[in-house]
């Protein structure tokens, strides 16, 4: 009790009851964050060095053997190419249009608070179910976009896009619903951002004739970089690792064409029971992941200092 | 950029507009056309002569008939209703005292801890589901709901802990050692003072850990097969579709029916999400 009492005047307390309660209290949690995040984490290195299969109790070791087989397998080097593809090409078009639509918002106007929650849907709504939604739009037969492109006279009535069976089409069409599914996040994230810079920085740029695109590109995106840092970090993890909208939208086809790491090893490991080979798949995420990590503790880091 | 009207008002003001305008439509588009596709007549879908953006034959029922009362849709939401409240029950005992504990009682140790449990939140399913769906199979749990609501606290703890250590550290300290002055003790203070005065915090907590075991599609698509005990999540895109046949009708009526009710209430408390994913890069 007198803990408490002496820890608003002294900054560094001694190991006391404090501690021992604050251990208690915390252990609980710590322990099933172990259980079921630790020891996967664990158990998935340890997969892709075995021959572990579903329906087998046992394992035994087999070193590199799964990295041998899966850096061979053409399917594997067509996932790995695509989750880069994937992560970069949606992540450019979500800060961009992020950055855009969070400088309309940031300013008030009429109607803004059903804007926002329009906008807000695609990011809410279970991604699964949105997924299903891009499927009857981009429908071989009929796709509501491809008779707007045919009434426009863009593409031809008796040759429309195959938005999910051509290989390419298939890729664009991935990439342009994940990022339409995490636009909305990295919006509001970049809002909460944009809301701490004080208003008349920019404003006093503009009065002294520094113009729209000038202020825009020396005054407010520059401060906006530490809000921009962690958008893209979440960003990141949340394309690389996800296979969501690959899974409904083309299952990987046509042909591996839109395969990514995280649906290969659901592929692999999961529908395929071969439990070692899909665990070395996925353990390819974690290099990027861990890189990740490293630069979302730098950020943290640097808001504790300022 | 308020400032920003004072020149070119009415050209900047169209950009404004049309920039607004262009993004509701990209964004939101998907979701109108499940509501016209829910409630469009089946030959009015598949006809190609049709103008898609009206109604060629009257309105109808009959696609959200069909999803209450010849599929298990219904079964499929209570399955996420129950799931969703077991797991909000664990997400509340473990991340309530580890966040006080965190805000408090550990010292230094308390932002070290803090950081590293939300690194956790950092690990994907895609990465765990492999080794776990072997755990869950040798705990006998395989096809079961109560699978789910075992693993999904492993990632509604650390944003909970993440989240609700902000708000207890806004409670302030003088407030508690003044109670703890009064003869409660630091664990008196905590069930009595600290967590009476958060319920706008574990009500975030409460609403945040229910749209994410509804968003969760991975574990539920790993763990569960039979149709009887799917998600809505996952029940929704796998069995509303018989062999190659799409009920197009259905499966719209069943995207709006999930989505809407979270997003709505997912949206009045969504500045306080937000602040728990600015990592501290916002003041």
């Amino acid at each position: 009790m007198a803990v408490g009492a002496r820890a608003g005047a002294a900054p560094r307390r001694g190991p006391d009851r404090g501690y021992l309660l604050g251990a208690a209290m915390f252990a609980p949690a710590a322990l099933y964050i172990f259980l079921l995040i630790g020891l996967p984490f664990a158990l998935a290195f340890m997969y892709s060095f075995s021959d572990a299969r579903v329906g087998s109790e046992g394992m035994s070791f087999v070193g590199l053997d799964n990295f041998a087989s899966i850096l061979e397998s053409p399917s594997f080097r067509k996932a790995l190419g695509n989750s880069f593809i994937f992560t970069i090409a949606s992540q450019a078009i979500v800060l961009v249009g992020a950055t855009i639509l969070a400088l309309a918002l940031n300013k008030p106007f009429r109607g803004r608070r059903v804007v926002r929650l329009v906008i807000l849907l695609p990011w809410v709504a279970p991604i699964s179910l949105g997924a299903i939604g891009w499927k009857w739009l981009l429908d071989s037969l009929y796709s509501v976009i491809n008779w707007v492109l045919i009434h426009m006279h863009l593409v031809k009535q008796f040759d429309p896009p195959m938005w999910l069976g051509d290989p390419k089409l298939a890729m664009l069409s991935v990439i342009l619903v994940h990022s339409w599914r995490l636009l909305p996040f990295s919006t509001v994230i970049l809002l909460a951002g944009l809301t701490a810079i004080p208003k008349d920085i920019p404003e006093a740029a503009e009065v002294d004739g520094a113009g729209f695109w000038r202020t825009l590109f020396e005054i407010t995106l520059p401060m906006m970089r530490p809000i921009l840092n962690v958008a893209l970090l979440f960003g990141i993890i949340f394309t690389f690792t996800d296979m969501t909208v690959v899974y409904v939208l083309t299952a990987g086809g046509p042909y591996d064409s839109t395969q990514v790491l995280p649906s290969l090893a659901f592929f692999t490991g999961i529908l395929g029971g071969d439990l070692a080979s899909g665990a070395a798949v996925s353990v390819f995420m974690v290099p990027l992941l861990a890189i990740v990590a490293y630069a979302m503790l730098r950020v943290a880091a640097r808001a504790e200092v300022v | 950029m308020a400032a920003s009207y004072h020149r070119l008002p009415a050209l900047r003001a169209m950009a404004h507009g049309l920039v607004i305008g262009i993004f509701t439509i990209l964004l939101g588009f998907p979701f109108f056309w499940m509501l016209i596709t829910s409630f469009k007549q089946t030959g009015d879908l598949y006809n190609l002569e049709n103008n898609p953006f009206i109604f060629n034959d009257k309105p109808t029922l009959e696609h959200i008939r069909l999803l209450l009362f010849d599929t298990r849709f219904v079964r499929w939401l209570l399955n996420t209703l129950v799931v969703g409240v077991f797991v909000v029950a664990i997400t509340l005992a473990l991340a309530l005292p580890a966040a006080y504990a965190l805000a408090r009682l550990t010292g230094r140790w308390g932002q070290r801890l803090g950081i590293g449990i939300f690194l956790t939140y950092l690990v994907p399913p895609t990465l765990l589901f492999i080794p776990l769906s072997r755990v869950i199979s040798l705990l006998g749990l395989q096809d079961s709901i109560w699978a789910l609501v075992l693993v999904y606290p492993s990632f509604t703890v650390p944003f909970s802990t993440w989240l609700l250590m902000g708000f207890f550290k806004s409670i302030p300290k003088e407030l508690e050692d003044a109670a703890m002055v009064d003869g409660l003790t630091r664990f008196g203070v905590f069930v009595k003072l600290v967590v009476p005065m958060s319920l706008s915090g574990i009500l975030t907590v409460v609403i945040f850990t229910f749209t994410l075991v509804t968003q969760e599609f991975v574990y539920a698509l790993t763990f569960i097969s039979p149709e009887a005990h799917q998600m809505l999540g996952v029940g929704v895109p796998t069995f509303l579709v018989r062999g190659d046949v799409y009920y197009w009708g259905s499966l719209m009526g069943a995207c709006l029916i999930a989505s809407l009710p979270i997003a709505l209430l997912y949206n009045l408390f969504l500045d306080r999400f937000i602040s728990g994913f600015t990592v501290g890069a916002v003041k």
